[in-house]
Parts: C-alpha cells; structure tokens; sequence
C-alpha cells in the first residue's frame, strides 16, 4: 500500500528502506554480549533457593551451615533486604517477589540466595541451607480462586464490602450505553464460555546479571532488561540507594516480549554483592525462568452479543476473569479496554477481575490481557455471523468501528486501520484458495493501544560528519537501524554515516520500559528533535561562516543552503563542511531532546489461517497463515514484517501447544522446553504479511507501534479455523490433541443421543 | 569434584584447559576458553543455542562434557567467519534479517551450515525438520527459512565456479 502523507506532509528519502542492521555482524559471529555474556574480576557465582510448595509458611530459615562452607561469600534471607519502600505497594510486592518473607506465595518463590566463588560450591551451599515450612491450602485455577471458601493468597487484600480478605484484587468495567436496551434490539443473541490458559513469553535468553556493589554506596548493575532506567529506580529504592549512584547497562537482550519489564531477581543480586564485597553473576536456569518470572494470565470468560437480522450489532457484553499469580497486576483492565475496540457500539460492556493465585507473578506479555479477550470476542463473531447467515468478514466490516467511532474505552478514534485491514483480507487471494478434507480456514481481527511516554535522545556529530545517537529504550528487533534510518532522514545524511547506540543510566535521562511497542513511536520521536535541534545549531555555524543571519540559512537535503537573492553567490555548505569546521566555530555540535511522547497511534490486525486436523490424532497443522496489520508508518518494513510473523508464531503456540500445567499439589510439572512446548521450524508455515499504512498525526512521521498487535488475532483465528475443520467449536485455548479429541467425542455422544432419542 | 587437564583444538587452534569433570562443554567454552557465542538456552538440549560441532558431529554443549572435548576437534561460531571474510550463511542472515533479538543465531547458524554441509541442495522441508531442534521465539522462521535456502544457492554457485575453475 503506498504511503499517505496527507496527515504527516512527509516524503521519505531513507525511511521505508530495507538496509541492514547495525548489530547484524557481532550478533552473527557471537561477539554480541548478552545478560550473562559479561564477567568482573574477582566475581561470584550467585545461585537462589526456592520454594517446593505452591503456599507455605515460612517458619525458620538456617543458613549457618552454607556460611560456614569454604568458598561461600554471602547468604541471603528476606532479612538482609529489609521494607524500604515507604509504604508504596507495589514496591513491596516487587520486594516480596524477589524474596518471600513470611510465606512462600508459589511453586519457585525464592527464599534463600547465596554467592561462592563457584558454581559447585554454591549448588552445595543451596543444598545446607535448611528451610523449615508449614504447607498451607493452596488455589491455582482461577475460578476456583473466587469462590467464596478458596484459600487466601495475600490476606492484605480485602473486599471493599465485606472487608474480609478476598483473592478478587481489581474489578474494572468499561463501556457504555444499555445493554437491556440494546439486546432488547438483537434479533439473535449469542453467549458462550471460554477458556484460556496460561504461557510464558519463552524468551530463549534467561534473566541474567551481573551485579557489583561497593561499600561506598556506588555500584553497577549490567542486566537483560526491556527497561534499564526502570530497573534501576526499583534496585536503587528497594537497596536504598542514590539513583544516581546505581549505572545499569542494559546488555543485548535475548527477547523479552514483556517479561523483562519487570525486576525479578536482580535486587537479590546487588544485596548479594553488597554483602560479599565482590561483583555476583546471577543467572536463572530454564526451570527458574518458567517458576519464577512471569508469565501472562490465565483465564475465563463470558461474551455474549446481539444483533439484528441485518448484521447490526445491538449489544456486547464481556465478563472476562483474569489469573495475576500471587500479587496484582492491571491486566483486568487491560482487557476490559481492548475486548471491543475493533467495533463501532451502540451498548456495550467489558467487566474485568484480576484474581490471585498461588502462581508466579503475572508479567505482561506481547499486548498483555489483549488475546484473551480477543479470543472470546472474536469466536463468539464468527458463530453470530453464522447464525445470522452473513460471511463473517462482511459482519466484522458492517460494524468495525472508524474514524469518529467512541471506543468502547472511551476515546474518540482518529484515523484509524481496522477497516483497511479487513478489506485487504477480504480481498486477499488467500480466501479464495481451495481447502481439503479436515482443512478449515479463520480469521480474526484485534487492537493494541501503543503507548509513548517519557524519553530522551542523544545525537553527536562528529568532526568528519558522522552521527552518533544514543537512545534509551532498548533494542530487541532492530531499533538500531531504525533509529539510524530516522535520524538519515531527518539530518539528509546516508543511513551508514549513523551508528546508534543504547545509552545507559548515566548517560541519559531518563527512559521509559520500552513495553508498549513505544521504542520506534517514541525514541523515533524524540530522533526526530534531536536531529532539529542538531539542525539549528549547524544552521548558526553556517550562518556565522557566511557572516549572514542565521534566518537566511534553511536546512536542505543534508545542507545548510543560504536563502534570498543577496546570498546566490554563498551557496551550501554540507554537514560534513559545518562538522570538519566546528571545532572553529563554537565547539561540537549536538542535538538533544526530552519528551513525554503523547499521540501513540493505535493499530489494528486482521489474520487469515488455515488449518488441517487430524481426526484420529488431533493434532493440527497450520497450513497457511496470512498477518494483515497497520504500521502507521513502516520505518524499516523488513523488520516490521518479522514483528508480525514473529507476534503470529507466538499466537499460534499459545493457540495449539502452549501451557502451564499444575498438578494437585500446585507445583508447576512442565517447567522446560520439553514439556512446554514452543512452536518449531517444522511446525510452521512461512508467514505471508501485508503491512498497511494509514499514518498517525500524531508522529511526524506517522508511526504508530508495531511490535504487540499481531499476538492478538492468532487465538480466535485458529480458533475459528479449527472450528470450521472439524465442526465442533472450540472454547479452550491450548487446543492441544486431547482438547480437540475431547470436543469431538462430546459432540459425537451428543449426536448420538440426538438420534437414538 | 576433581578437574582434569584438556587438551583439545577449537576452530582450528590448539587450546587446553582445567574443568571440573562434571562441567559442561559449554560451561567449558564460555567460562574457560572466552568463547560466548555459545548460548545456554535451556541446559537441557531443547533450544539448540548452545549448537557446536565435535568431530564434525552438531551437538548441544550443554549435553557434553567439557571433558569430553580432549584430543578431539570443537568448532563454534565464532569460528565461521574466515580471514575477516563472514561466511556465506552470516551474510545471508543479516541480509534477510534473520535475526532479531540475535540469541539463537550463533545456534541455528552452527546447524545450518551442518545441515548444508551434509545436503547442499535441501527443500523447503528438509531446512525445517533440520533446524526443528532450534528454538527460535522472535522470527517465527521465515526469514530464517529464506536465509538458509538462499544460503545454500550461493555456495553450490560457489562450489560450482570453484569447481569450474580446477
């Protein structure tokens, strides 16, 4: 789709290439440094003990045997990080999380920490410390979890009725208008239940740190984090440190998709340090990552929607009850906010609970709270598209919502993609292709909000006219080159005269968590300032080069050229002249800026699978998939295209494969890649993508957030495909072989009965 | 638990080191030798990041012994690239931006070239089920898929041209 620029008045000489990535050789030849690809003379090797039951008492912890073994440096308990928080809760949660202090909340909350100078030692040391607990009741499953005699995971939380201690910790509605009135209107209604259950970001790099702190108060902190700046404010406030005093780099970060906006162990690692006087690498195994950090939620819901017989719809209504693990989160809200945005409503309601269980700490995952909602949403679509008789992309176009729409959520949309993305899918060859025997095909749109926030730029030049720019918000899928794309562009300099770079947090403001897919939207904002402001400054050094005012001087493709008739003798002088001349005419030149990014454009996805099931085994075979989404602006398409295949392949484990698995006991059985089972090469399809473009007017360049939208659509997509495959609807995501065999032998009896009755 | 001496040749050098017997090749590489590239994705021979060779053989180091390694011939990734030149499958990765947050590229580009060595002319199907022991989370394989594919047109080009050439 060619670029509209009627909102954004921009065309592009460099955005909306394809070079390659800066990063691209170190992170092939293996010089790249990831979170535990750094060492410090004299480090420890840290190792965290953790809990065995799913809810426990913590009655006594003996660590004097571990400190007494040769090569142990530290052991740490809760005790050794006291409550520094101010009464700031969730702070605390965060300080509980990294270290339980009267109860272990979960299956793998630690409990213990020590530092040796190995790593045998300190697996020995974990071995003699001797924790002493007293099992509780306990409550994984989120329903079981609300109802009125289930065990209590955090007795500080009570209703605000009742007073007593509840697992309900956030109850969120959203919506508006009168759903008696509106389903009075509906000529078809329908309600179903559904199921989603819980899975991890699976990130293939672990947590990992490398930690170094001085009796002085000063220490550094190198981690895999999606946020540096983030995590330092929560290290330095829960140490009670300077903030200034704490540098977090931020390595390369081997994926994060959410699960690194939060701090899991990493104040463990600089009180470890702390206490030894000795750097510490911490570093958590496959098991730690899937017990102990946080994976996304799982759930249950309610949809119901009316409409009348002409595709109209009257009402919808979502009740959908969200599983947090041991401490709140906002991921209730999350969900009550996206469930309907894709449609234009009349009357509508989303009433969300966040509910506590004896589970890790929920953390955000690729648009948090959004699959969930979406999957119940968009399956309960396609079966009132059916009964009403109307091609389910026609009733999703008949009532998506548009520009002037109030979102279901509250705001009024600017220009937005959804429709355009469903054209395209309806007019997209792939759904008109021929399907086989036990093949069906879905779709399935969704929405992710896109956030900003708060960031700074950097941007130097140097004498022979290349550019550093150094950003604040991290680099998973090739911020670098689009970073370095923006600022080409706006300084009219070729993309290889720029190198970018991660700044850490002392050589920046600072940063928000990149989260939210705000990386391209925000630093590419805070870019684009910084590269005017380096602009002006070159503008005054041509101008006082010329001897003219610098008013007479404009900014062209590269060049500062001066304007007016009396200047036609003066020519241009390039940004290479004005750098080779700056140490001459006033020093070096920079370029600096400090934004809260506001305006994030929201976007929208629409999917097209098709899939193949096995009615013997149940096993299902994606057998093509297509990602129709809108970037506002595609920066660097190559990437943007692998934010949707990667965001789908993602959407398509967690939509057949992906679970947690408790047993009675409310100990997590599938801890590893084994036995949780991630989508590989042989099970996918390549991944056809359409990028749209409908800018957004709020960045000068029309960028809205790539990264999140595209896990949205893959839950009800598939969903709806294996549906159509094999007949019987399905309502409980994994859609594994046993849940596909189980639906088919339930409706295989229930038609049996039908006709022996 | 005791250490032993190794000595072993690892991307052509001659290299010795001190390991606990117990220690995973690697452990033994990144920690003794300095050789990172390797990554410890799972320590439980799932996710293929920590993919070398032994003897010619792709193996996951997190499932050898570093021990293991003595009198025989380890290469890495960082052992791919050759006088400044990147190998034709890094090429190819950046090129089709294979390659996101970078953390298993070391690992599928160690299996590659394994796969490309022992077939150099493979189908669609054949690269999937040869990279199915590579954990890739970002990518959804696409572009990975097309690298290797693409890969393994230019060095039978290559190999064609030098065949020529003799």
């Amino acid at each position: 789709m060619a670029h509209d620029n009627s909102y954004t008045g921009q065309d592009f000489q460099v955005v909306g290439t394809r070079p390659e990535r800066p990063d691209g050789v170190d992170k092939v030849t293996g010089r790249a440094r990831y979170g535990a690809d750094a060492s410090a003379p004299g480090q420890l090797v840290g190792l965290i003990l953790r809990s065995p039951h799913a809810h426990a008492q913590i009655k006594k912890i003996d660590t004097s045997k571990a400190e007494k073994l040769p090569g142990v440096k530290a052991v740490l308990t809760s005790k050794d990080l006291p409550d520094l928080t101010g009464g700031d809760a969730g702070m605390y949660d965060i300080l509980e999380n990294c270290m339980a202090r009267e109860r272990a909340l979960y299956d793998g909350h630690a409990v213990a920490a020590v530092a040796a100078v190995d790593a045998q030692t300190a697996k020995k040391a974990l071995k003699l410390i001797k924790v002493q607990y007293k099992k509780l009741p306990h409550v994984t499953d989120v329903d079981e979890a609300m109802k009125p005699n289930a065990p209590i995971v955090q007795p500080r939380i009570k209703d605000k009725e009742t007073g007593k201690p509840t697992n309900v910790c956030g109850i969120v509605p959203m919506g508006h208008g009168d759903l008696d009135e509106g389903f009075a209107q509906a000529d078809v209604i329908v309600e179903r239940s559904y199921k989603t259950e819980q899975t991890h970001q699976g990130y293939i790099e672990p947590h990992a740190c490398l930690a170094s702190m001085g009796p002085d108060g000063q220490g550094e902190l190198w981690v895999t984090t999606q946020g540096h700046f983030t995590y330092r404010n929560v290290c330095a406030t829960l140490l009670g440190l300077d903030i200034a005093k704490l540098k977090v780099t931020s390595s390369e970060i081997g994926g994060g998709f959410g699960g690194k906006t939060h701090v899991w162990m990493e104040p463990v690692a600089l009180a470890l340090s702390r206490k030894a006087n000795r750097p510490v690498k911490l570093v958590m195994t496959r098991e730690e990552v899937f017990r102990a950090s946080g994976p996304t939620c799982s759930t249950s819901s309610d949809i119901k929607i009316g409409a009348t017989k002409d595709g109209r719809i009257t009402a919808a209504q979502a009740t959908i009850r969200y599983q947090d693990g041991a401490f709140p989160g906002i991921w209730g809200m999350l969900g009550a906010m996206t469930a309907f945005a894709c449609y234009d409503l009349k009357n509508c309601q989303a009433l969300c609970y966040d509910v506590l269980v004896n589970r890790p700490k929920v953390a955000a995952y690729r648009a948090p709270s959004a699959p969930m909602a979406a999957f119940g949403v968009e399956s309960t679509m396609d079966i009132l598209a059916a009964e009403l008789g109307i091609d389910p992309v026609d009733f999703r176009l008949m009532n998506a919502a548009d520009e002037g729409t109030k979102a279901a959520y509250g705001p009024v949309y600017g220009p937005i993609g959804i429709k355009a993305t469903l054209e395209a899918v309806k007019r997209h060859p792939h759904m008109r292709a021929r399907l086989g025997k036990n093949q069906g095909r879905g779709m399935a749109c969704g929405f992710w909000f896109n956030i900003g926030g708060q960031t700074c730029s950097d941007l130097n030049i140097g004498v022979d006219g290349t550019v550093n720019l150094t950003i604040g918000t991290i680099d998973v899928g090739g911020a670098r080159a689009s970073m370095s794309l923006i600022a080409a562009e706006e300084l009219g300099i070729p993309y290889e005269d720029v190198k970018c770079t991660i700044g850490d947090t002392a050589s920046l403001g600072h940063n928000d968590t990149t989260e939210g897919s705000r990386g391209t939207f925000s630093s590419g904002m805070a870019t684009i300032f910084a590269a005017r402001d380096a602009i002006d400054e070159m503008k005054k050094r041509a101008a006082a080069m010329w001897e003219i005012p610098v008013e007479e001087v404009a900014w062209e493709n590269g060049a500062a050229v001066a304007v007016g008739k009396h200047n036609s003798n003066l020519g241009s002088l390039t940004l290479k002249e004005i750098a080779r001349k700056s140490p001459q005419t006033g020093g070096p030149i920079a370029g600096h800026n400090e934004v809260t990014a506001d305006g994030a454009g929201v976007s929208f996805a629409s999917h097209i699978c098709d899939v193949e099931v096995d009615p013997e085994t149940g096993a299902t075979k994606i057998l093509r998939y297509t990602v129709v989404q809108d970037a506002g602006k595609a920066v660097h398409p190559t990437y943007v295209e692998g934010q949707m295949q990667g965001a789908a392949a993602q959407g398509i484990g967690w939509a057949l494969n992906e679970e947690y698995i408790y047993g009675k006991d409310g100990r997590l059985q599938n801890p590893g890649f084994l036995d949780y089972r991630v989508p590989v090469c042989s099970d996918l399809p390549f991944i056809d993508t359409e990028i749209m473009e409908i800018p957004n007017p709020s960045h000068p360049y029309g960028v809205r957030g790539v990264g999140e939208t595209s896990i949205v659509p893959p839950l009800a997509a598939i969903g709806n495909a294996v549906s159509n495959a094999v007949g019987v609807r399905m309502n409980h995501v994994p859609m594994s072989p046993p849940r596909i065999l189980k639906a088919l032998r339930e409706a295989q009896a229930a038609e049996k009965q039908v006709s022996a009755g | 638990m005791s250490s032993v001496h190794v000595s072993t040749t690892i991307n052509g050098d001659a290299v010795e080191y001190v390991c606990p017997v117990g220690e995973t090749l690697l452990d033994s590489l990144r920690d003794r030798v300095g050789l990172t590239g390797a990554k410890e994705g799972c320590g439980t021979g799932d996710c293929g990041a920590c993919s070398v060779t032994l003897d010619d053989q792709l193996v996951c180091s997190c499932l050898v012994l570093g021990v293991e390694a003595n009198g025989r011939t380890v290469n890495t990734v960082e052992g791919m690239a050759q006088d400044g030149e990147l190998h034709v499958l890094q090429k190819k990765f950046i090129e089709h931006a294979a390659l996101q947050c970078g953390i298993c590229t070391p690992g599928f580009l160690v299996a590659a070239d394994a796969l490309l060595q022992r077939n150099p002319n493979p189908t669609v199907e054949e690269v999937r089920y040869a990279l199915a022991g590579n954990l890739c989370r970002c990518t959804g394989y696409d572009k990975i898929v097309r690298a290797v594919l693409d890969a393994g047109k230019e060095m039978r080009k290559q190999n064609k041209s030098k065949s020529k050439k003799r």
